[in-house]
């Protein structure tokens, strides 16, 4: 079975190259084809990995352009393996996560106030059950197109972990967390459902988005580009005459 | 900058160590090979143990009872102590930072029974126990602002001497993975939580790829002693081909073990070691074995145990609703680690150790499932608390000049020196399967004593082998070749423990000795290095 991978190394400069290997396994996960070239057929080969089952998050990359986890993905026939979007390529398939997991910190992803004395019913749980599943792989923040616009906005996987808290029964910093939220944030993301698509968790941070908005709208705050058309007599009347 | 506590380590033990030191007003540096959601901690599915009693009878008493029946009278009763009354405390505050535990109908954290446990005390989140206490933990270390410095790879502690020529602990020197250069850390104190050595047994260990010692290794270099090294758990049911966990929790639930049979052959709720040795003894006999969770229901293997069904699927590609599960058990817990005192520190000043890479005497020779995740939070904030307070009165000066050049001079060594004759990713595959075989579930002194010729005869060789990538940026290849280094002085200490032990134990089982001798061996393998060279005792 053959792939083809796209290589990066910066050393002495600058070059890249999609190059093809030819897989000697049956049936492996791209995990296995990518340990297996780098074991067997060429030790330069850079790629990071982990747990080998779905949890630490280390070796998302993207096959035929669409994120996978590489433990997680059967390779299929003249599969194309390039690494994530939108985060700067180290090596090869290795990335710099630092400036998307600064995203948590700018978002301020976390229990701020605990309530005291707060027991969790069930029906709680299960509000943020799947969103707490997130194992920070950045496929979605990869898959994200508004990233590719605005480097400041901060991203499905951060707002998904706000939607975490924010939805939290213990949480009581509420209102905090919700304004924390409001510039490069909420109202930022065009709902083209991307990172829903791609997430090996079944977390749609999209609609942790869509719920955080209503939220936000409860709290008083309003879509800004909405807010940019100046309200009501504005640019146009409403006698049905156009102003112009 | 210097810090006053630097973490090696980011895992369970390392952020909840970070958050108490922080917390106690020090200055803390999080160092890590990878970054800290990545870590080991994120694969523990079970649960972790505290007797708070929410689904039926419980008590402290009966967890240190418990815990010290599974150890085979190696732990240390007051250290189990402590860290079983600390539990409820434990649970307490991942409760309040946002872990988020599944629940009774009551709203209470729900709990469930693992092996050798005479009550339902594992607190869990689905399966995804130990992923969402880790991610919690990271949260919380963001919130505090404490710095992270992802993908560093530790080298070495570095030491000073004291002007009575007494080594302590001062920092510690790494490989920078995205730049190739190394680096020192001062600080007054320094926590190592790197975890355990699991894979020394390469694709038979549940663990992941970076379980490799490193933090041991660069331990006992550095001038500390280890513990009990020759014990090493085995996970009564991982998958067959891929080595994949299927938690316990699937057995506790009511899942069976049967044979090709058909034929249920143990009692599945028995402490690991013993569970793994009779699966262990079947597979011997010719038989296959299988897991079956069919009459738990598809509803049950959904809400409970998804991510097994998922793994199955994918690596055995069979449904665990309809289908039996093959499995095989493999190397998933080391219990032998950096020997440290009721402070969590080690026998070098200033050097502290929490989590799968220390021995805090709480496992003696098998742990108990449950109670992994337990001494991470409970230890890992004792060693966070002390290293705090030794680095308020330290005074001392910090030298790291003589370390860098060492590392300089290190990495250029193994790259451009080790000839690369020998491809060391064929003998680290190699030692696994000999380890797996002579060094795992059943040992005799014939087949430990032969791998421990194989393992000298590598550590000769290791000149000869070396890294094929030269590049600075982002180099595995020269990564995982010191990863193996370490392993194989690892391996060496692992079979001497092994060999020295005359007798069979909780998960040190010699089928050339297959009973206890309390009068010569209940006692520790302690060893450490004088001028390099291995030494070894038993001691109480």
């Amino acid at each position: 079975m053959k792939i083809t991978i796209k290589r990066y190394t910066s050393e002495p400069q600058i070059k890249e190259a999609f190059l093809e290997y030819e897989i000697a396994l049956e049936n492996p996960t791209l995990l296995e084809a990518l340990t297996y070239i780098k074991t067997k057929l060429d030790a330069s080969l850079s790629f990071a990995s982990g747990c080998r089952s779905s949890v630490c998050g280390s070796c998302s990359m993207r096959v035929n352009q669409k994120e996978v986890l590489a433990c997680a993905y059967k390779v299929q026939e003249r599969d194309v393996v390039e690494p994530l979007n939108n985060v700067p390529v180290i090596r090869d398939l290795v990335v710099d996560m630092e400036k998307s997991y600064a995203t948590l910190s700018h978002a301020k992803a976390w229990l701020a106030n605990t309530k005291s004395e707060c027991n969790v019913s069930q029906e709680e749980v299960h509000r943020n059950e799947v969103q707490s599943d997130c194992i920070l792989c950045g496929s979605c923040y990869s898959a994200c197109p508004v990233h590719a616009v605005n480097g400041d906005f901060l991203g499905p996987f951060a707002l998904t972990r706000v939607w975490r808290y924010v939805s939290d029964a213990r949480e009581e910093a509420e209102a905090e967390k919700i304004a924390t939220i409001q510039t490069n944030g909420v109202w930022d993301c065009t709902l083209c459902n991307n990172c829903t698509l791609v997430c090996p968790q079944n977390i749609s941070s999209k609609a942790d988005i869509e719920k955080l908005r209503s939220v936000s709208a409860r709290h008083g705050f309003m879509d800004p580009a909405f807010g940019s058309f100046g309200g009501f007599g504005g640019g146009f009347g409403f006698d049905g005459s156009p102003s112009f | 900058m210097k810090s006053d506590v630097l973490i090696i380590g980011a895992g369970g033990a390392g952020l909840s160590a970070a958050l108490a030191a922080h917390e106690a007003g020090a200055k803390v540096r999080i160092l890590t090979k990878n970054y800290p959601t990545r870590s080991q901690t994120s694969m523990a599915q079970g649960g972790i143990n505290a007797a708070l009693g929410n689904a039926g009878e419980d008590s402290v008493e009966a967890h240190i009872a418990n815990t010290l029946k599974s150890a085979a009278g190696l732990a240390n009763e007051e250290a189990v102590r402590f860290m079983c009354e600390a539990a409820p405390e434990a649970i307490a505050w991942l409760d309040n930072i946002g872990v988020c535990f599944s629940r009774t109908e009551e709203g209470k954290i729900a709990q469930r029974t693992l092996g050798g446990a005479s009550a339902p005390r594992a607190c869990y989140a689905q399966d995804y126990t130990g992923l969402k206490i880790l991610h919690t933990l990271y949260d919380q270390v963001l919130a505090c602002g404490i710095e992270i410095l992802s993908e560093r790879y530790l080298l070495n502690i570095i030491t000073n001497n004291d002007a009575h020529a007494k080594p302590y602990a001062c920092g510690a020197a790494v490989l920078n993975i995205r730049t190739g250069e190394a680096e020192v850390y001062e600080s007054a104190s320094v926590i190592i939580a790197t975890g355990g050595y699991a894979r020394l047994y390469h694709k038979h260990s549940t663990n992941a790829v970076g379980s490799t010692g490193d933090g041991i290794a660069a331990a006992i270099r550095a001038g500390a002693r280890l513990s009990d090294m020759e014990f090493v758990q085995f996970h009564p049911t991982a998958l067959k081909n891929s080595s994949i966990l299927i938690s316990e929790s699937a057995r506790g639930a009511g899942g069976h073990l049967l044979n090709s049979k058909g034929e249920r052959f143990v009692n599945e709720l028995l402490p690991r070691d013993q569970v793994a040795r009779a699966i262990n003894e079947q597979i011997q006999s010719g038989e296959e074995v299988f897991l079956d969770i069919r009459h738990l229901g598809e509803a049950f293997i959904d809400r409970e145990l998804p991510q097994e069904r998922k793994l199955a699927k994918l690596y055995e590609n069979v449904d665990p609703v309809h289908d039996l599960i093959p499995i095989k058990p493999v190397a998933h817990y080391t219990m032998g680690g950096i020997k440290v005192d009721n402070a969590s520190q080690t026998k070098l000043k200033g050097l502290f150790a929490a989590g799968e890479c220390a021995n805090h005497k709480v496992h003696g020779a098998n742990r108990l499932g449950g109670n992994s995740l337990l001494e991470l939070v409970v230890f890992g904030k004792q060693a966070g608390q002390n290293a705090a307070a030794h680095a308020k009165k330290f005074e001392k000066p910090i030298d790291s000049a003589a370390a860098l050049v060492s590392a300089e001079n290190f990495i250029n060594g193994v790259k451009y020196r080790f000839t690369n004759q020998i491809d060391f990713y064929q003998k680290r595959e190699f030692t696994g399967n000999i380890f797996y075989n002579n060094a795992g579930i059943a040992r005799d002194e014939m087949g430990l004593k032969a791998v421990l010729g194989a393992v000298r005869q590598m550590q000769k060789e290791l000149p000869f082998m070396g890294v094929a990538d030269k590049s600075k940026t982002y180099n595995t290849n020269l990564v995982e070749f010191i990863e193996f280094g370490n392993m194989l002085e690892l391996s060496e200490i692992v079979l001497v423990c092994a060999i020295s032990r005359n007798e069979s134990r909780g998960a040190h089982y010699r089928t050339d000795i297959p009973h206890a001798n309390d009068i010569a061996y209940k006692a520790h393998t302690i060893t450490w290095k004088e001028d390099g060279v291995l030494c070894a005792d038993f001691m109480e």
